[in-house]
């Protein structure tokens, strides 16, 4: 695969673009060795504040460090302004958009999207159908994922409806880096994103039930401490001056939610839950669960309590309705989309599936409901015996695959063992709504560290890095 | 504030301070095991009242190992079976502070949390080259750092007077045990008070609570059995005695019972100990007897630490 990928620093005609002057010439300047032990530093300092993920069951240390890379990703005032403004456009039209489902479904009605492809879909939930949720959000935390393959040539990739996570790296990175280069701060005007947890509470205050008093009372709901992404779950709680707590500190009595506390019960408005749909509620959904709270969803359905993200959002996020959110955007608003998606080749459609078949080698095919990186075929990098196993997979279920170009994804100068070389990176800015939509101005850029490889997930040797958008 | 949040900070505290515990208690023995030594067992009898101390010696029996320094040193340090040990201790109270880092400022965090990481390149240090003493003192030290933490960082709010409330509940408990454990060892039956007991026996006491120059300073003369009781258990401006852990433990239930309005059987039970041992006469505590003053002791301090999980529903 001979592919020239848009490098974000270095421009093939060696000149250096221009967000990154002050970069490339502090890079330039800066010892191998200096760079090698501020490495260093930020990995104690990672530690130390406890900035951990856990991965269980694959022996070694439980709690690991992403690896973090000390080169920034900066991306111009111009640049962001347009994904800014794209991503308010579309974060809305999905909300819009599962307001309508589990509503009037004007959408299917106007055949733009099959009606089996959401009523069929597992992330449909027809508990929800008819309820009515605080100013019709849905989605009040979504994480995008953004990826740039030229110039002007950004894509969504993903949208995250349900929990989005990675939000925490996003600051500690940029407090690390604050710590670590206070120099390259004062040379640069970044824009700052701590108030990140400020935009965050005010959002789910905003979308307390109607009739909830001035200040409602606002919850962080967990797993608990073995969950992977904990440590982001108490540090947001922490930042925004809210309780962490986890199902067992809940109950619901008479439809109104309950926290157990030194005082005796205290009445809970808006839950920012970090557990997925299934097991929020023993009653409602698995029966097994421990982690959920019983009677929450009838609370919730009795409008005596926000959850967020909403319940069902699941089916915004679905890969197989991706491939129709440009038309979503235009049914909605009449807008064009601002940002564009990847091409995408459904296998459900005969004409689409069949191109699938015959390129296996060219494309990247993902389960419609796999996440994480985890089910897919990467086809330039596959041995023919992955693809015949991989087309029989499709045969099967063709509803279930979707397929896309193998994407050039840009690559930002990173510092690896041997000094600094280009690696690709994608890119996840989070998008809050609430009375309005608001976003900080950065993200989470994850980097994938091994050389040539495209995949960025932590699960599989991914890191991240800071990202700057410049001012004016 | 979550029943569990108090929960988790009445524990994490407790832990904290039962490591520094169990550090004093394996400093002295420690210490005695380098004296010449008056009762000809070859140290045992300090080792295996350090066992006692620290309520492990049934779990430490059932392991079938002899008593002596390497293996009581290994079970207490760092032993992973023994629920008891510093290893386990350090552990647990990171565990608690992990689930309410909400609640903790980042500096006390980072001071458990570091704690927890490098317990094993110490211990391991202090293995290695015969170095048990500079390992205790980490240990403390840790401690002292995130008692510091605790005060100079920590919001003066109901957080703060459960995480205090385990610490004194736990320093209560552990000053009653030493008084104890080493008055039988020190005390064999008919033996007299004052008796043939070597003088450096005595200042073990002191030593463990770090009242040696604060006994000196207070009753200038040598160490009395009597007179340490006294000042163990009955003396207010002695921080490691009974009745200052008490009057601690009061003070901040108070506290609470003011900024929630509610009082609690806990606050009334707190009230009697206190005022029973403020009024207390070392002489009379000796005549009927030290030994089963102290154990009712031991017990009505669980009962008041049983009291003070009901009172605030704590669910762990």
């Amino acid at each position: 695969m001979a592919q020239n990928f848009f490098d974000e620093m270095n421009l093939e005609n060696g000149d250096i673009r221009d967000a990154y002057n002050g970069i490339s010439k502090w890079v330039d300047e800066t010892a191998d060795e200096h760079l090698r032990v501020k490495r260093k530093e930020a990995d104690i300092l990672f530690r130390r504040m406890g900035i951990t993920f856990a991965v269980y069951g694959e022996g070694g240390d439980p709690e690991r460090l992403i690896p973090f890379d000390i080169i920034p990703r900066v991306l111009s005032n111009s640049e962001w302004t347009t994904m800014e403004a794209g991503l308010i456009q579309r974060t809305s039209v999905l909300n819009q958009f599962i307001h309508d489902i589990y509503h009037d479904q004007e959408i299917l009605k106007a055949g733009i999207i099959p009606e089996h492809l959401i009523l069929n879909n597992s992330s449909y939930l027809p508990e929800m159908q008819g309820v009515n949720v605080a100013r019709n959000i849905y989605s009040h935390i979504a994480g995008i994922d953004m990826v740039r393959c030229g110039e002007n040539e950004f894509y969504v990739l993903e949208d995250n409806c349900r929990t989005p996570s990675g939000v925490s790296y996003m600051l500690q990175n940029r407090e690390v880096m604050m710590r670590l280069f206070p120099d390259l701060f004062a040379k640069h005007r970044v824009a700052p994103v701590d108030n990140y947890a400020d935009l965050l509470r005010t959002t789910l205050i905003e979308c307390a039930p109607e009739g909830t008093g001035p200040e409602p009372t606002v919850v962080v709901l967990t797993p608990g401490i073995f969950n992977s992404a904990y440590f982001e779950h108490s540090y947001l709680a922490d930042q925004m001056g809210v309780e962490l707590v986890e199902g067992q500190d809940l109950f619901v009595d008479g439809n109104v939610v309950f926290m157990r506390t030194t005082q005796g019960p205290q009445r809970v408005d808006v839950i920012y839950r970090r557990i997925d749909d299934a097991f929020l509620d023993p009653l409602t959904f698995n029966p097994e669960s421990t982690l959920g709270v019983p009677g929450l969803m009838n609370a919730y359905r009795a409008g005596n309590v926000t959850l967020t993200n909403a319940v069902g959002g699941g089916i915004a996020d679905d890969k197989a309705v991706y491939t129709y959110v440009p038309d979503m955007i235009k049914f909605y608003t009449g807008e064009e989309p601002i940002l564009k998606n990847v091409p995408t080749y459904r296998c459900s459609d005969a004409d689409d599936l069949a191109y699938v078949m015959d390129n296996l080698a060219e494309l990247v095919v993902k389960e419609v409901h796999g996440s994480g990186g985890y089910g897919m075929l990467v086809g330039p990098h596959s041995t023919v015996e992955e693809r015949t196993a991989y087309a029989e997979r499709i045969k099967n279920d063709p509803g279930d695959f979707i397929a896309q170009p193998t994407l050039a994804l840009s690559t930002c100068p990173t510092y690896v063992e041997n000094g600094v070389a280009p690696r690709h990176v994608d890119f996840r800015p989070f998008v809050l709504s609430g009375k309005k939509v608001r976003m900080v101005k950065g993200g989470l850029t994850r980097v994938a560290l091994r050389e040539g490889s495209l995949v960025v997930n932590s699960s599989q040797g991914g890191g991240t890095k800071d990202t700057w958008v410049l001012g004016k | 504030m979550l029943s569990r949040t108090a929960n988790n900070l009445y524990w994490l505290s407790r832990y904290m301070e039962r490591a520094e515990n169990l550090a004093r208690v394996l400093e002295v023995a420690n210490r005695m095991s380098m004296l010449p030594n008056a009762s000809g067992d070859g140290n045992q009898s300090e080792w295996s009242s350090a066992l006692i101390i620290s309520g492990c010696e049934p779990h430490f029996t059932e392991t079938g190992q002899l008593v002596d320094a390497d293996a009581v040193i290994e079970f207490i340090g760092r032993d992973e079976d023994n629920p008891s040990s510093i290893y386990n201790c350090l552990k647990s109270a990171r565990e608690n502070g992990r689930s309410v880092r909400t609640t903790l400022t980042s500096d006390m965090w980072e001071v458990l949390n570091d704690t927890w990481l490098s317990f094993d390149s110490r211990w391991s240090d202090a293995r290695r080259y015969g170095e048990i003493r500079s390992f205790l003192d980490w240990v403390k030290e840790r401690s002292a750092l995130f008692r510091g933490a605790m005060y100079g960082t920590m919001l003066r709010d109901d957080a703060f007077d459960f995480a205090r409330i385990g610490t004194y509940i736990e320093r209560l408990d552990n000053t009653a045990r030493i008084l104890d454990v080493k008055y039988h060892v020190l005390l064999p039956e008919g033996e007299n008070i004052g008796g043939g007991v070597d003088y450096y026996q005595w200042t073990t006491v002191l030593r463990a609570v770090s009242a040696l120059g604060s006994y000196h300073y207070l009753y200038r003369e040598d160490p009395q059995p009597w007179k340490i009781a006294e000042l163990l258990i009955l003396r207010p401006e002695m921080p490691r005695s009974m009745l200052s852990c008490l009057l601690s433990v009061s003070e901040h239930l108070e506290r609470l019972g003011d900024s929630y309005g509610r009082k609690h059987t806990c606050h009334r039970l707190v009230g009697k100990m206190t005022s029973e041992l403020k009024f207390a006469d070392a002489n009379e505590i000796f005549r009927e007897g030290l030994h089963e003053f102290l154990s009712e002791f031991i017990a009505r301090n669980n009962r008041l630490g049983e009291e003070i999980t009901k009172s605030y529903m704590f669910t762990g």
